[in-house]
């Protein structure tokens, strides 16, 4: 099947959709869109975490035929063009990224929190991103991220 | 593998009807990860998310009609005052992803017993509401989980809501697993006081092939609290009626060794939880009904 969508602000195609298809698989290997990334396909780790009508989910247990005509903003869509978004720019400054494989649905995850919640404490940051494991950090970097981005943000800098 | 789309509740009737095997996606948290895993082929898959209703509830005089498909970040954010018991349960499901997502109608079709919704609709008393191309019928909750991963819905119903009773009094739900996040319950227990009724009713999960009450149990705390003048004199609750309520909904559980836990460690944690959650919502009945008399 045929499946028509918005993604990071421009409308996609992507043909011969398998009706079971995942909404990851169609970004990954339909759209050329790789930032999204597979593990568990189980919704256990949020690597392919994206935003689906602006609400944070796994896309790999989005169907693809469920992401019709809807708009989805991955991780390839957090850049300004050539500047990184705050939350990218703080994960390289606090040393947050190592693999690296988690990173993009953390990104998404975070970026999407601090817009609900300019200054969230340090239980909101672990709640909001309890849905994405990293197995390299030990997350205290990527907690150290996230409070640099909403210091940044607040400071308007 | 067919792909429908129903663009209303009708056609999803209708479909469902001409195709009973047609497997409902909703949130997609259990039906995917079947599918990914290659567990499941269904012939026709159904997308529930193009029928807005089914994201809707109503909050009526003395239920809360809550749609199939409300994601239960919704429920813990609006429905707290109403839906207590279940709001808390809400927030143990998994990780803000899935509950971005996933909603009561789907943990009433997957009918897992270990399914968060259960022990609190269980203990606040609750309808589904099932609907074919046939009519509608109201399945009391208590009536609808039939076996492992089976309920009381015929091959041509969906679930359009589930009416849960409104609390009249303090509800809790406690859950065991590793982490707070991403678990799937080693068991799980609601616990709701009605002071209307002066009754109590619970929800056991994950501690037998289905969600279960412990009628037993209710009966006993119910009748000792009645004996005793507690709801009116809104003393301490007797640590032995404690106790003994406790043991009651331990031996309510019928449980399995599994990966998560041993059915003796289920057995014990369960009664664990029936007394932490009854000291809870009595602490806070007993603080409202002091603030009552003061006022």
């Amino acid at each position: 099947m045929r499946v028509n969508l918005t993604v990071n602000g421009r409308p996609q195609e992507a043909d011969d959709v398998w009706e079971g298809e995942s909404l990851l698989y169609v970004l990954r290997e339909r759209l050329g869109l790789p930032g999204s990334k597979n593990a568990c396909e189980q919704g256990e780790c949020g690597s392919c975490t994206v935003r689906l009508d602006g609400v944070p989910v796994c896309s790999c247990l989005v169907a693809a035929g469920q992401a019709e005509g809807r708009e989805v903003v991955t991780v390839e869509g957090l850049a300004d063009d050539e500047e990184l978004a705050p939350i990218q720019q703080a994960f390289i400054d606090a040393g947050a990224v190592q693999c690296g494989f988690c990173t993009p649905g953390l990104l998404v995850a975070a970026d999407e929190m601090l817009e609900r919640n300019p200054s969230p404490s340090d239980a909101d940051i672990r709640e909001a991103l309890s849905g994405n494991l990293c197995r390299c950090t030990g997350y205290e970097k990527i907690m150290d991220a996230v409070r640099l981005a909403a210091a940044r943000r607040t400071e308007g800098v | 593998m067919d792909f429908l789309r129903p663009a209303s509740w009708e056609e999803a009737l209708a479909a469902k009807a001409e195709h009973p095997s047609a497997v409902p996606i909703a949130g997609g948290t259990d039906v995917m990860v079947e599918i990914n895993f290659d567990h499941r082929r269904p012939e026709y898959l159904m997308d529930l998310n193009r029928i807005p209703e089914l994201t809707d509830w109503e909050v009526g005089e003395e239920s809360v009609r809550l749609g199939a498909s409300v994601p239960y970040t919704r429920i813990m954010e609006h429905l707290r005052t109403e839906l207590p018991g279940l709001a808390l349960a809400a927030h143990t499901v998994a990780s803000p992803q899935i509950r971005n997502r996933g909603g009561v109608g789907g943990n009433l079709g997957t009918a897992s017993p270990a399914g968060d919704a259960h022990p609190a609709l269980l203990a606040a008393g609750a309808e589904v509401e099932a609907v074919s191309v046939r009519g509608t019928r109201m399945i009391p909750i208590d009536d609808f989980y039939t076996g492992v991963k089976r309920n009381a819905l015929a091959p041509d119903e969906l679930i359009r809501a589930v009416h849960v009773s409104k609390a009249d009094g303090p509800q809790q739900f406690a859950k065991v697993g590793t982490r707070n996040a991403m678990v799937i319950a080693v068991c799980a227990f609601g616990l709701a006081l009605h002071p209307a009724t002066r009754t109590v009713r619970t929800g056991i999960g994950s501690a037998a092939p289905t969600p279960v009450r412990a009628r037993t149990a209710e009966e006993f705390l119910a009748a000792a609290l009645e004996e005793g003048g507690f709801w009116d004199n809104g003393k301490v609750v007797t640590p032995s009626v404690a106790q003994e309520f406790a043991r009651l909904c331990s031996a309510a559980c019928n449980p399995i060794d599994d990966v998560r836990g041993t059915a003796g460690y289920r057995r014990h944690a369960i009664g664990v939880l029936a007394r932490r959650t009854l000291t809870w919502t009595w602490e806070s009945y007993r603080t409202a009904a002091g603030e009552g008399k003061a006022a």
